[in-house]
């Protein structure tokens, strides 16, 4: 008997201690996010005490002064020193709590003697980054495939947490977040660092982190923005300072080449099912959230774009719509995100599919023409 | 006005006219009880219809992936179920049941203001009926939220927000309306005798209620009129290109949003305070200080806005004043609920329904109110912020603070209004119910908010799924133990034990002094009070 | 209905709902009045980051050499706004109270005349109120004809009480396409170039 209850208690450990890790806040991987996770032990434990003795308090009248019982009523109605008492009690705790927040909070503010600066910029619906001290820059977009959005397929271990290009930062230095929105707020959480701050667009916020540990920590966006507010994941890597200035580098040369390749391929023309192929890929990948992909939006959100004046007509409008976006709208600017060959292709793909066949090519070429006028 | 409003607003000394009876009775009255139960019967309606929102939320989230809606629609979703919920559900209850009561406690024919009551009470239909129509206009309804951040709200909604702000205006000239009556019945309508300090707590709170509405409903509707320049107009209030801020918004908002908080809150407390000790048998504990308490919690209530958006980026000074302010408001409200065990403490306590329920609300909104102090500290805050967390917090506050307490009251006032006595076993299965099931739907979100799940998000990472699953369980089971409640009410309309003037042994007040049900005019002589 | 139970010292229904509406109209204003009020706080407490409008006077107290700060440039277009951006330095090294001047170039890479307003954001606010321009193409729109280039110039100086603890100031400055609300005298001027 004793022996089975000891199995099962065993059992029972490791599904406790995972347990665990999901039902209560991450205690993170830097000395701030541990310092708020203490906070938050702290005070989580003095309100089970006070929790206690009120609802201890509480219950034993319930039990013992009922009238079930025959309990007689007292008269009583008001008691100076009692009352001054637990106004008083409360206040010092809460003096108590004040202490260790107000220096957690001056800890979190101080920005100052950053070794790197990454600005990271929301946008309806992936983030962008750019290193400060370096020409790289990148967009991060969600990864999890529609078909485990929509339950078509299995969903894999990091749903909805994964992204194509996660942002990379050394360990062990202080890295600084300078944090903005190209069009509605948005919020850049990593539970992991205790950092989240609102991307206000025009306006830029600070954060910062360092992170001892080498691994990957992921977040969400965590102000809503709009119909996929639930779909613009974070994901973060830390590496050794080695490894991450040798990733770097190769980022910047890497980023270089590609513009340097873009424009000597620009003689280049693709052919028709070449451009339908890569147009379609970058549609559904950047467009189809909001212009659906059958191409006819959300009626009064997104508008549609099967045989519409811009797709079946204006060939300049259409390109520059793409690289520039359009202000005062959710429509955002693809020009630093996407190749020439991709804009192209998709504007391509946009005027020859859903029954629009307007028959026109676009090539590379053409995209890099309205970009110099 | 037809010529029934004229009899009723005729109150000369024989007037003990038979209430018109037809649709026109409805249409045109301006007698406080008549008024009373049109605003309890449209809160209960909206109650059902914004739960039915909650439903579909929950529903979505039973699963990770998308299967019933699209995000587009979960977002109008979550914003109409909180617009109704604040709006259209828990300020009209508290209205009706401040119609219902408030004379009848104070020793008052009528409200002050018989005609613009039934004005506040008849433009609110129209108010949800265009915020429901707009989510059959093309792109939708409103699907920034009910807090409605700019420039989501602005530049990025779709043409409904018009539709939106003419809604929310409606809704706030009903409540100023409503407000201004009560504040005059409370000034001007009291018995001789009943001096400030003898009106029982819940003509109390209402009064600081009322005042906190004239304060605030006006900026809401400063904020929805920028909202809508800034959209149609060309304004640039919220938005950065024309010199505006978006954070300033938020700024504007939360000086309004606060202190709702506590207008869908402080009459709770007032009408708690009637409950526990009735079926304590034993006074009030600590009445002045229950008074103080409520006019601390109201005035604090207007210099802790900020604590909503810690995240937003503001100097450490800023955020730690704001905290401060936050975490004082722990005081007052403390106050209260150790006087409310004092007032059990040695009394005779029995456990009918409403004294059920208001037992539930002190301890469920102590727990609402130590997540509400956990989520004071800034630093936690931005964990906290904006994750399921927050959500269980406003929820333990609002459905088993609030609503519950709104549920206390329609019992405990029941056999007053309609004469019978509730069915007893019914009820407590309602309680049972409702007590179990919010506590399943609410309680596990404080973990899968820590665990790291923001809120508003249609589709969520695995880790969160077994959670959500239960949730989801929790809210269908609340959802329809509310029926068993609309089963207790109509039957209890219908028929039931005749209920004796004062049904409750303990009870106190003048409405127990007139029998049950309340006749249509009540108090033509103003009663003595002592 | 009011004189059911008055007594003398209570004031009628009428006077009492006539203040109350005032206090209701009062508070209507008072939530437009936010607005002004929040731009002042701001303005002095550098809240949200922003820069004065206007151009400051010239230093005249001394240059404190003893530390130096890091000024950070970071330039954005809105979405929508074709041109082409950049600080001609991203970053300078300035004592407090060392004038600079920094040159920012935009090329209009359209086929159309534009106007457009830069909006500057600070970070930390605070260091906001210490960031004096006496010079800024902030403070005027700027109209650029089709396919022009040009650098327009910002000069500036860091107040010599920036407090010890502001080590890195960041100065973000977003460009919107204002030519359809551009004053009519910023057109004018345009069109006569």
């Amino acid at each position: 008997m004793r022996t089975r209850l000891i199995a099962a208690l065993t059992a029972a450990m490791p599904f406790a201690a995972s347990a665990q890790s999901q039902l209560n806040l991450t205690q993170g991987v830097t000395e701030i996010s541990n310092r708020v996770y203490d906070l938050h032990m702290t005070i989580l434990y003095i309100c089970i005490v006070i929790g206690i003795v009120v609802f201890g308090a509480m219950f034993w009248s319930m039990i013992a002064h009922r009238k079930s019982r025959g309990h007689k009523p007292a008269t009583f109605h008001e008691n100076v020193k009692v009352e001054i008492l637990w106004t008083v009690i409360p206040f010092l705790i809460l003096i108590g709590m004040a202490i260790p927040a107000t220096s957690t909070l001056i800890a979190m503010e101080d920005t100052s003697e950053s070794d790197v600066t990454v600005l990271v910029t929301g946008s309806q619906w992936k983030w962008h980054y750019r290193y400060f001290e370096h020409d790289v820059e990148y967009f991060s977009l969600l990864a999890t495939r529609p078909d485990q959005i929509n339950n078509k397929l299995p969903k894999g271990t990091n749903y909805l947490l994964e992204v194509d290009r996660p942002l990379v930062i050394p360990t062990g230095k202080k890295v600084r977040f300078l944090i903005t929105s190209d069009d509605v707020i948005h919020s850049w959480w990593v539970p992991d660092f205790a950092v989240k701050k609102d991307a206000n667009p025009g306006f830029i916020n600070e954060a910062w982190t360092k992170v001892d540990e080498p691994g990957i920590y992921r977040g969400q966006c965590a102000e809503l923005c709009g119909k996929d507010h639930g779909y613009m994941p974070i994901v973060v890597i830390a590496k050794e300072p080695a490894e991450y200035e040798a990733w770097i580098t190769a980022q910047e040369t890497a980023q270089r080449e590609a513009k340097e390749e873009e424009q000597r391929l620009l003689a280049m023309s693709m052919s028709e099912a070449e451009l339908m192929e890569l147009g379609e890929r970058v549609y559904l990948g950047n467009c189809a959230a909001c212009h659906q992909p059958n191409g006819q939006g959300i009626p009064g959100v997104f508008p549609s774009l099967v045989g519409t004046e811009m797709v079946t007509n204006d060939i300049n409008g259409h390109i520059d719509i793409v690289l520039y976006g359009k202000q005062g709208t959710s429509m955002q600017a693809f020009g630093n995100m996407l190749t020439l060959r991709e804009i192209a292709a998709v504007v391509t793909y946009e005027r020859n599919a859903w029954g629009n066949n307007t028959g026109e090519l676009i090539q590379a070429a053409d995209v890099n023409a309205r970009t110099k006028n | 006005m037809s010529s029934a409003a004229g009899t009723m607003d005729h109150h000369d000394h024989d007037h003990h006219h038979h209430a018109p009876s037809g649709i026109t009775r409805w249409l045109f009255t301006t007698n406080h009880k008549d008024i009373g139960s049109m605003y309890l019967w449209f809160s209960f309606i909206m109650f059902l219809l914004g739960g039915s929102m909650a439903l579909v939320i929950r529903a979505e989230l039973f699963q990770p992936g998308l299967q019933l809606v699209d995000p587009h629609f979960f977002n109008q979703m979550t914003t109409v179920h909180g617009l109704i919920m604040v709006f259209g559900a828990v300020m009209p209850a508290f209205t009706g049941l401040a119609n219902w009561m408030v004379p009848m406690m104070i020793g008052a024919p009528d409200m002050a203001l018989p005609r613009m009551n039934n004005w506040s009470f008849w433009i609110l239909p129209f108010a949800f009926a265009i915020l429901l129509a707009s989510l059959f206009m093309e792109g939708g309804g409103p699907a920034f939220g009910w807090t409605f951040y700019a420039p989501l709200s602005t530049t990025y909604s779709s043409d409904s927000t018009a539709l939106f702000v003419f809604s929310v205006h409606i809704m706030g000239i009903s409540s100023i309306m409503g407000a201004i009556n009560v504040i005059v019945t409370i000034m001007n309508m009291r018995a001789p005798g009943m001096t400030y300090m003898k009106m029982p707590l819940f003509v109390w709170t209402w009064f600081i209620t009322a005042f906190l509405l004239i304060a605030v409903m006006p900026v809401l509707a400063g904020a929805v009129t920028m909202v809508l320049t800034d959209k149609y107009f060309g304004t640039s209030f919220f938005d950065a290109a024309g010199g505006g801020d978006p954070v300033m918004f938020q700024h504007i908002f939360w000086f309004f949003g606060h202190p709702e908080v506590y207008i869908m809150i402080l009459p709770s407390f007032g009408i708690v305070s009637a409950i526990i000790p009735a079926f304590s048998r034993k006074p009030l504990f600590g009445y002045a200080s229950m008074v103080y308490a409520t006019a601390a919690i109201a005035g604090l209530s207007f210099l802790v806005w900020a604590h909503h958006m810690f995240t937003t980026g503001m100097p450490v000074a800023a955020a730690l004043f704001f905290m401060y302010c936050t975490m004082l408001i722990s005081v007052p409200t403390g106050v209260k609920v150790f006087n409310w065990v004092a007032t059990m403490w040695r009394g005779s306590i029995s456990f009918e329904t409403p004294m059920l329920f208001a037992l539930a609300f002190v301890i469920l909104f102590t727990i609402g109110g130590f997540s509400g102090l956990m989520l004071a500290i800034t630093p936690v805050d931005f964990q906290y912020h904006d994750t399921y967390f927050v959500v269980a917090h406003f929820h333990y506050v609002l459905v088993s603070g609030a609503i519950f307490s709104i549920m206390a009251a329609a019992y405990y006032w029941l056999p007053k209004w309609t004469g019978h006595m509730y069915n007893e076993t019914l009820a407590k299965w309602h309680f049972w119910c409702s007590l179990i099931s919010v506590n399943v739907l609410f309680f596990p979100m404080h973990f899968v908010g820590l665990a790291g799940m923001p809120r508003r998000i249609p589709d969520y990472a695995l880790q969160f799924a077994d959670i959500n699953q239960i949730v989801s369980i929790g809210a269908f089971a609340f959802g329809l133990s509310q029926l068993i409640f609309l089963a207790v009410v109509v039957k209890c309309v219908r028929g039931g034990e005749k209920a004796p003037a004062k049904p409750w042994e303990g009870a106190t007040g003048l409405e127990w002094t007139v029998p049950s049900p309340a006749p249509y005019h009540t108090f033509d002589t103003p009663p003595e009070v002592k | 209905m009011s004189d059911h139970q008055s007594t003398p010292n209570r004031p009628d229904n009428g006077r009492v709902v006539k203040r109350l509406l005032l206090v209701v109209v009062g508070m209507f204003g008072f939530g437009f009045a936010l607005v002004p009020l929040y731009e002042v706080f701001c303005e002095i407490t550098g809240f949200n980051g922003r820069t004065s409008n206007e151009a400051a006077a010239v230093n005249t107290r001394a240059v404190d050499t003893s530390r130096s700060i890091n000024v950070q440039f970071i330039t954005r277009v809105n979405q929508g706004m074709p041109w082409d951006f950049q600080p001609e330095v991203k970053m300078v090294r300035v004592h407090p109270g060392e004038t600079k001047v920094v040159n920012f170039l935009v090329e209009n890479r359209t086929g159309n005349n534009m106007v457009a307003q830069a909006i500057p954001s600070v970070s930390p606010g605070e260091a906001g109120l210490y960031l004096n321009k006496t010079e800024c193409f902030c403070f005027e729109q700027q109209p650029l004809a089709a396919g022009d280039t040009t650098a327009m110039p910002m000069q500036f100086y860091l107040d010599p009480e920036i407090p010890a603890h502001i080590h890195t100031l960041t100065l973000q400055y977003t460009l919107y396409d204002i030519t359809a609300n551009a004053t009519p005298d910023v057109l004018a001027t345009m069109l006569a170039n």
